[in-house]
């Protein structure tokens, strides 16, 4: 019991650093998704071309090398972009997360009746008027339910931050295991993983139940 | 009063109106007739600015009025779609409300009291705070009629208004539609019930698919 109280802190903070790139994560690819998805499905065949590639490129390289691409690769390559560790691994999360949000929102753009669209227009609603009043709202509740399983992986993808050298949770448990030469610290970063998931389990559990009232 | 002047559309190699010439008087109806692939729900369609002419004219009083890019915000053509489209995550109120405050810009107090009339006036008066889902076919159309309403038409379509409905809701439909002639409402009506034409018409318009 003494040992647990002893690495705590250490372990809280890494999980203070787990939770802010998963914050600043969501904030930033959840609209950046939405605005590609949208791109993907404009008439500009060039837009439409060069964020194909950009959706592939994201799901088709792992994250690690991603990560490791934006902290180390991008000063090798003479772009002059040096990222801190902190503001790499959030570009290399938000460039990664936004592809697979497009991906979700595209599936829930397209799954909305044409219909909804021509009443809208024989409305007079503007294009805008229409995707913030009568297509988001409905896309929302679609993409819910595949939001939130990106939402769980990002909560344990934030690990890979430990190679460009980020004190997250799982770096702490690690450290303090490599130290005290003990399990113990593995096994409360792994309750603790799980005391998130279940918390982000519940509120999106919430949050569909909120957007039930419609079918 | 609403000309069409040798309107023409094709979609591809395919024409499905050849100069189509058409006029309704303020205040009348017209049911547009025919078999399936006759074109019927086209030239609603292109009446109501879902689809863009390939060539001719529609005019408005005399004058030229292209639904397909009408920019400006008046409502000139309301539409009763087949499948009634509402929109539902919004209750029937808000669905009859949408539109006269996005795009009308009015003001939610009188807006609110202009749609709760109307869904009084279509037997809807206290269904305002439900949403689509709870409502029967019947319900759900007049909805939609109150939600094209709003928007102060000055013609109304319908496109097959009584194919989704059971025999008994086609008689309510008919008193709907002469009712809002009553208020002299332009109503066109697309469908392919000729006994149901020939009950409300003023003017019967036939259409069959073009041999190419």
């Amino acid at each position: 019991m003494d040992y647990i109280m002893e690495v705590m802190p250490s372990l809280i903070s890494g999980m203070g650093v787990t939770l802010s790139v998963f914050f600043w994560t969501l904030v930033g690819s959840l609209p950046l998704g939405l605005i590609v998805s949208l791109g993907m499905m404009s008439r500009f065949k060039i837009l439409q071309k060069i964020l194909g590639i950009y959706v592939w490129l994201m799901r088709g390289t792992p994250l690690l090398l991603q990560l490791i691409f934006v902290f180390y690769g991008l000063p090798l390559l003479g772009t002059g972009i040096v990222l801190p560790r902190y503001e790499a691994a959030l570009v290399a999360f938000i460039l990664n997360y936004t592809a697979y949000f497009a991906e979700i929102f595209r599936g829930g753009l397209q799954s909305i009746d044409k219909g909804q669209y021509e009443s809208a227009k024989v409305l007079r609603l503007s294009y805008w008027q229409t995707i913030r009043k009568v297509v988001a709202p409905q896309v929302i509740k679609i993409v819910i339910p595949s939001i939130g399983n990106e939402v769980i992986n990002l909560v344990k993808d934030s690990s890979l931050v430990y190679v460009i050298g980020l004190g997250d949770l799982l770096r702490a448990g690690n450290v303090a295991t490599s130290r005290d030469v003990t399990l113990v610290p593995l096994l409360l970063v792994g309750a603790m993983y799980l005391m998130m998931t279940a918390f982000f389990t519940y509120v999106l559990k919430k949050v569909e139940q909120h957007y039930s009232y419609w079918k | 009063m609403l000309e069409l002047k040798e309107v023409t559309k094709k979609f591809g190699d395919k024409t499905i109106l050849d100069h189509v010439d058409l006029t309704v008087e303020d205040g009348k109806i017209l049911c547009i007739v025919g078999q399936s692939g006759g074109g019927k729900t086209t030239l609603l369609r292109c009446i109501s600015g879902l689809e863009q002419i390939d060539s001719g004219q529609i005019l408005v009083d005399g004058v030229a009025f292209d639904p397909y890019v009408n920019s400006t915000n008046d409502a000139v053509i309301g539409v009763v779609f087949q499948e009634y489209n509402l929109f539902p995550h919004l209750t029937v109120l808000q669905n009859v409300m949408l539109a006269p405050t996005m795009v009308l810009k009015k003001d939610k107090k009188k807006v609110q009291v202009e749609a709760q009339e109307l869904l009084q006036k279509l037997a809807l008066g206290d269904k305002g705070d439900l949403y689509p889902w709870q409502l029967s076919g019947g319900q759900k159309q007049r909805v939609a009629i109150a939600r094209a309403l709003a928007m102060k038409p000055r013609i109304l379509c319908y496109d097959e208004p009584t194919s989704a409905l059971d025999p008994g809701l086609r008689d309510t439909v008919k008193e709907i539609i002469l009712d809002l002639k009553k208020d002299e409402m332009t109503q066109i009506i697309v469908t392919h019930d000729i006994d149901f034409a020939e009950e409300i018409a003023d003017d019967i318009l036939r259409v069959k698919p073009l041999a190419n």
